[in-house]
């Protein structure tokens, strides 16, 4: 692969730093009046999640990591897998739990995915920012409490616990934000 | 885009801009200190390993443009011109980032048979002039450095140094200088953690002096009559109480000509007309170098250097 030096270094660059594969996130030139110049970088451990702050000298430079964000159709879970196609070659991915993750309680068969692949495997999923899903369990409704602003618990047909108002019922579909774990509302259609 | 053309800013910043300028010219005129202008297209470019000039023209107009005036203040100090300072423009290569531009405003100011004490309270006055509520703190850098990093910075070894950089997560820091691992251990403990307003740190290590006299301190430890000034944590100037010695100077050039090599970048021929007025007789003088365009930004609180100048790196 590549390498990056530092002033190459850009917001979503992708580098290996301590054999992980990690994502550029800031990149902030120091320079003293008189010394040498060196980059304080933000980075986010594409594995784990974690971010790191790191200081390297000005000219160093990281491998460019083998990772390709694409998107890919998210077909079914067989217990220990999850299956991914991409939808122009319909090759299949299969996922495993480190990498699926939190994302598997969002996951809708047939939704379009950002499924990131490091060395042609799949890292990390990201599912869609907002998903449509059915409510499966959730204590009868109370008509007409649209005002009132409480909430109750309710599980979704992914399995997710999420809070929704008073007033929704069973079977109702409902618009979910995958980042915060928010309702937004009724679906549409 | 559209609306490149346009200057970056609006008229009551330019205003300010030539406010500050005058203010400058008319502050230091007011005391005596004499205006000069001096090539910024010069012969030689710096030795300084961290700053990289940029080389001009062929044959007929090959030359270095000007990172600092410097060298040419030093001759016309030997020439006899006395006090001077100079406001204009300075050049550093690949200088480009929020507090960095390529080409930049400088005022340099030297006085003759002053110490670098006189002239940190000089530059305390203009700043008040041009800001009058500023508060000034005045500290050695060794305690400031001890007051954050719990390190002194004249006496630890290099490995307590470079140990001390790892830990701040600096990379690859296991084989830097002193000097580099001041510089990070610097930046990340110390300037940010620094009062508003504006503080004064004399004192530097020795490793850092730069073109300023060495000496021993009242702890006996050896450290350049070096001193820095940031303005509300933004490094604003960079001041000595001047190297006059001819041999030292030369060693120094050496020493910056040998870090060069190591670092591979190109050598860099010295500037034996520099050496020559050193040789002749510099005055014992203290001598400071601010960024105007820094000086702006703090002043009106503009959060990065491009939007101080009308046109700036990426406007240009």
């Amino acid at each position: 692969m590549a390498n990056y030096s530092t002033n190459e270094f850009r917001s979503g660059l992708k580098v290996m730093f301590e054999k992980e594969p990690c994502s550029i996130l800031e990149n902030e030139f120091v320079k003293p009046g008189k010394g040498q110049a060196f980059s304080r970088v933000k980075l986010r451990n594409l594995k784990t999640g974690r971010v790191l702050e790191k200081t390297f000298k000005s000219g160093e430079s990281l491998e460019a990591a083998d990772v390709m964000d694409t998107d890919m159709q998210y077909l079914y879970n067989d217990g220990d897998f999850w299956y991914f196609m991409e939808p122009q070659t319909f090759e299949q991915h299969q996922a495993d739990e480190k990498a699926v993750g939190e994302a598997s309680q969002w996951l809708r068969e047939q939704d379009v995915c950002v499924v990131t692949l490091y060395n042609g495997a799949p890292l990390s999923v990201t599912p869609p920012n907002h998903v449509d899903l059915e409510i499966l369990e959730t204590d009868p409704g109370l008509r007409g409490d649209t005002a009132t602003g409480g909430t109750k618990p309710a599980i979704l047909s992914t399995g997710a616990v999420i809070k929704v108002p008073l007033f929704l019922e069973q079977n109702e579909v409902v618009r979910v934000d995958t980042r915060t774990g928010e309702y937004l509302g009724r679906a549409k259609d | 885009m559209e609306g490149e053309w346009r200057a970056a800013i609006d008229r009551p910043t330019l205003e300010y801009r030539a406010h500050v300028m005058q203010t400058m010219r008319t502050f230091l005129s007011s005391r005596g200190v004499l205006e000069v202008d001096v090539p910024a297209l010069g012969r030689h470019a710096v030795t300084d390993p961290h700053i990289d000039s940029i080389a001009t023209g062929d044959f007929s107009s090959e030359g270095f443009l000007q990172s600092s005036p410097e060298f040419y203040m030093k001759r016309l100090l030997a020439s006899g011109s006395g006090d001077i300072f100079s406001l204009g423009k300075a050049f550093r290569a690949g200088e480009t980032g929020p507090r960095h531009n390529v080409e930049f405003t400088l005022l340099e100011w030297y006085r003759v048979d002053w110490d670098e004490h006189q002239l940190m309270a000089e530059l305390a006055d203009l700043v008040t002039h041009l800001w009058p509520e500023v508060g000034s703190l005045t500290l050695s850098y060794g305690e400031a450095f001890e007051q954050h990093v719990q390190i002194n910075p004249h006496t630890a070894s290099l490995t307590q140094l470079r140990l001390a950089a790892v830990a701040q997560g600096a990379e690859r820091w296991h084989d830097a200088s002193r000097a580099n691992c001041l510089d990070v251990l610097f930046n990340l403990c110390v300037e940010p953690l620094l009062p508003r307003g504006l503080v004064f740190l004399y004192d530097y290590p020795a490793c850092q002096a730069g073109l300023s006299q060495l000496y021993q301190n009242r702890e006996g430890q050896q450290v350049s009559r070096r001193f820095e000034v940031y303005l509300n944590n933004l490094e604003l100037a960079n001041g000595y109480f001047e190297l006059t010695d001819a041999v030292e100077q030369r060693r120094r050039f050496d020493d910056d000509l040998a870090a060069r090599i190591a670092s591979d970048k190109p050598p860099v021929a010295q500037d034996e007309r520099l050496l020559q007025a050193l040789e002749a007789g510099l005055p014992s003088c203290a001598g400071v170098a601010l960024g105007v365009d820094r000086l702006i930004m703090q002043l009106l609180e503009i959060p990065t250097i491009d939007l101080t100048m009308p046109f700036n790196w990426a406007r240009r």
